[in-house]
């Protein structure tokens, strides 16, 4: 069932950020989402999580309206890394991953000994366990963005969207966590919808890409597909080569100064 | 909401700082009822107390007759006040401080304190009499600081609210700050005109903005209790949602908070409390801001436990500083002056020490 786009519009103001766009996604797979700053990519995530109520047009979600499902239904279907996090309040790693497992646990009880399981789990596979209890605030920027990647995984939804988290990663830990991201959709048939600035990385890690531009599908489609050089001279306006990388088993980008 | 539930809840060790500082503040009450002009023995306000609670007479024997009354109708009553409002600026402060997200808001922040002085000016200035017929004379001034703290919210609230935000950030904190000094400069020049205006009564109105307890009676424990009381509850109630609108709205939305309700929903709660507050006791500084910021330094941000136990720290706080300005100094200072004397050091004093050791705030 996946969502189910129908021809929806966003604008703030005059400027229409999303315009009348039209898109399936398949539930169990692994979407890249790439375009320019200001394309409206972060707008289209914010759609998908019902963050923003569409202007015009229909998002549906497993068959249901997503305006039709509630906030705490859909705290539970749908996770969201945001793109830039911070926060002012010296909370310890440990309480803001538990806070992805609030969703799931009635508002006044004590978490119960399986979503500490489920902390501690994802807390080791996310490399933040060593700093559990050392506060958010004194974490440096790679390490916080990897504590909120813990919440949203803590959160165990079925949808997991990624607003260009892996931005305060080094490659190591880009590939980590995308390696997360990928494990749930391989053997728990998870959706992961990201957007990625790092084309080569996206080439890698998604089985479809959605190219935006200026608040369009530009281009969509496999990434063997629809990764080619009119497709980044198109979206970007740069001249590119793109070839089959055998060692990364996928195509890979290259520009020129 | 029961107390069983409130307590399962928060954990142990809070349940014990709660209940440490609910005997401290008993013990606060009984011993400052006891100081005083006049002093009498802890054993006797005991009694005193007893024998009204029950109903029993018998305590009273043997026991001067004016004790029960400065006992029971002088002293409590501010005492009560002084506790109740203590607790309700620390509520409203830690409210405040997790909505707009700055570890230094407080319950003033959004102008409410300026908009009950302006009413309350209002009324001195022209001596407004709206409860000729009915009740006491004296009960206009509160009731035009409250209009007035209320008129400021929902304008404050109107001015930050824009179109764009209102589908994507709700009301953003930077928005709701602005507008709330924006509003609190114009008032304060309008006071300032009122004060020009007021002649004779500008004593008047200058001592009633520098706060005081001396003239709390019973009607006015009954009013702050019930609305702090109510007050506490709401925002025990979206304790947890509070903790999650720190991780930022849109998050807190992805984590399933409905942002704008819960912001508007305690926004309204925490400014009804602190124009409550306001209204019976004048603006006392310094209590809604530091009480939950020192209280943050042993609970942690967390707001379900910071919430309850600034409430009873903050009681505990303004009654002792009431209580220092009533029996210890030799002559009564106004409260709010005395809590600014002593917040506005001490703030600095922490404030510094924490950017030294490079913490932050």
């Amino acid at each position: 069932m996946g969502f189910q786009i129908k021809k929806m519009s966003f604008s703030y103001g005059d400027n229409k950020v999303i315009d009348n766009v039209s898109l399936h996604i398949e539930p169990g797979r692994f979407y890249g989402i790439i375009g320019p700053n200001g394309c409206g990519k972060s707008t289209f995530l914010d759609l998908l999580s019902s963050h923003t109520k569409p202007a015009a047009g229909s998002v549906f979600f497993m068959g249901k309206d997503l305006a039709k499902y509630s906030k705490k239904a859909l705290s539970r279907l749908i996770a969201l890394v945001p793109q830039n996090f911070y926060i002012n309040f010296s909370f310890t790693a440990r309480e803001i991953v538990l806070m992805g497992r609030y969703p799931h646990i009635p508002k006044f009880s004590v978490p119960a000994q399986q979503d500490m399981e489920i902390i501690d789990d994802v807390m080791q596979k996310t490399e933040t366990y060593q700093f559990k209890n050392r506060f958010i605030t004194e974490l440096s920027g790679g390490e916080r963005q990897r504590v909120v990647f813990a919440r949203a995984l803590a959160q165990d939804t079925d949808v997991l969207i990624l607003d260009e988290a892996t931005s305060n990663f080094d490659i190591n830990h880009s590939i980590r966590m995308l390696n997360l991201a990928a494990r749930g959709v391989e053997k728990n048939g998870k959706t992961v919808i990201t957007v990625l600035q790092d084309i080569n990385l996206a080439a890698i890690f998604c089985e479809y890409l959605i190219f935006i531009k200026n608040g369009r599908i530009a281009a969509y489609g496999k990434t063997n597909e629809v990764l080619n050089a009119n497709t980044i001279k198109s979206v970007f306006n740069v001249d590119a080569k793109v070839y089959q990388d055998s060692y990364s088993n996928s195509k890979q980008v290259v520009f020129k100064r | 909401m029961s107390l069983n539930i409130l307590s399962k809840t928060i954990t142990n060790s809070t349940g014990v700082h709660l209940i440490l500082l609910g005997i401290f503040l008993f013990v606060a009450i009984i011993i400052s009822s006891g100081s005083g002009y006049i002093n009498i023995n802890f054993a006797d306000v005991f009694k005193i107390i007893a024998s009204k609670c029950t109903g029993n007479k018998d305590l009273l024997e043997g026991m001067n007759k004016i004790f029960s009354v400065i006992v029971f109708d002088v002293r409590l009553p501010r005492i009560l006040t002084a506790a109740i409002v203590g607790a309700g600026l620390s509520i409203s402060g830690a409210v405040f401080q997790g909505i707009l997200l700055n570890p230094l808001a407080d319950p003033y922040t959004l102008g409410v304190s300026a908009g009950a002085a302006f009413g309350a000016s209002i009324a001195i200035l022209f001596n407004i009499n709206l409860f000729a017929f009915t009740v006491n004379s004296s009960c206009s001034v509160p009731v035009f600081a409250f209009t007035g703290a209320i008129a400021t919210l929902f304008f404050v609230i109107f001015l930050a609210s824009s179109n764009s935000s209102a589908t994507r950030l709700g009301l953003s904190s930077n928005n709701l700050i602005l507008s709330g000094i924006i509003v609190a400069a114009i008032l304060s020049a309008g006071i300032s005109f009122l004060k020009y205006l007021a002649d004779e009564q500008v004593s008047i109105i200058i001592f009633w903005l520098m706060g005081s307890f001396a003239s709390s009676g019973w009607p006015d424990v009954q009013l702050t209790l019930l609305f702090v009381c109510a007050g506490f509850l709401i925002s025990f109630f979206f304790a947890r949602d509070l903790n999650l609108m720190a991780l930022g709205n849109r998050t807190a939305s992805s984590l399933g908070v409905d942002t704008k309700k819960v912001t508007l929903a305690l926004l309204v709660t925490a400014s009804l409390i602190a124009a409550v507050c306001v209204s019976v006791s004048g603006i006392i500084g310094f209590v809604g801001l530091l009480v939950p910021h020192m209280t943050r330094a042993v609970t942690g941000p967390d707001n379900r436990k910071l919430i309850p136990v600034s409430m009873m720290v903050g009681a505990i706080l303004l009654l002792c500083a009431d209580t220092l300005t009533r029996a210890v100094l030799p002559s009564e200072i106004p409260i709010g002056v005395l809590t600014a004397l002593i917040g506005g050091p001490f703030f600095c004093y922490i404030f510094k020490k924490r950017q030294m050791s490079g913490t932050g705030i």
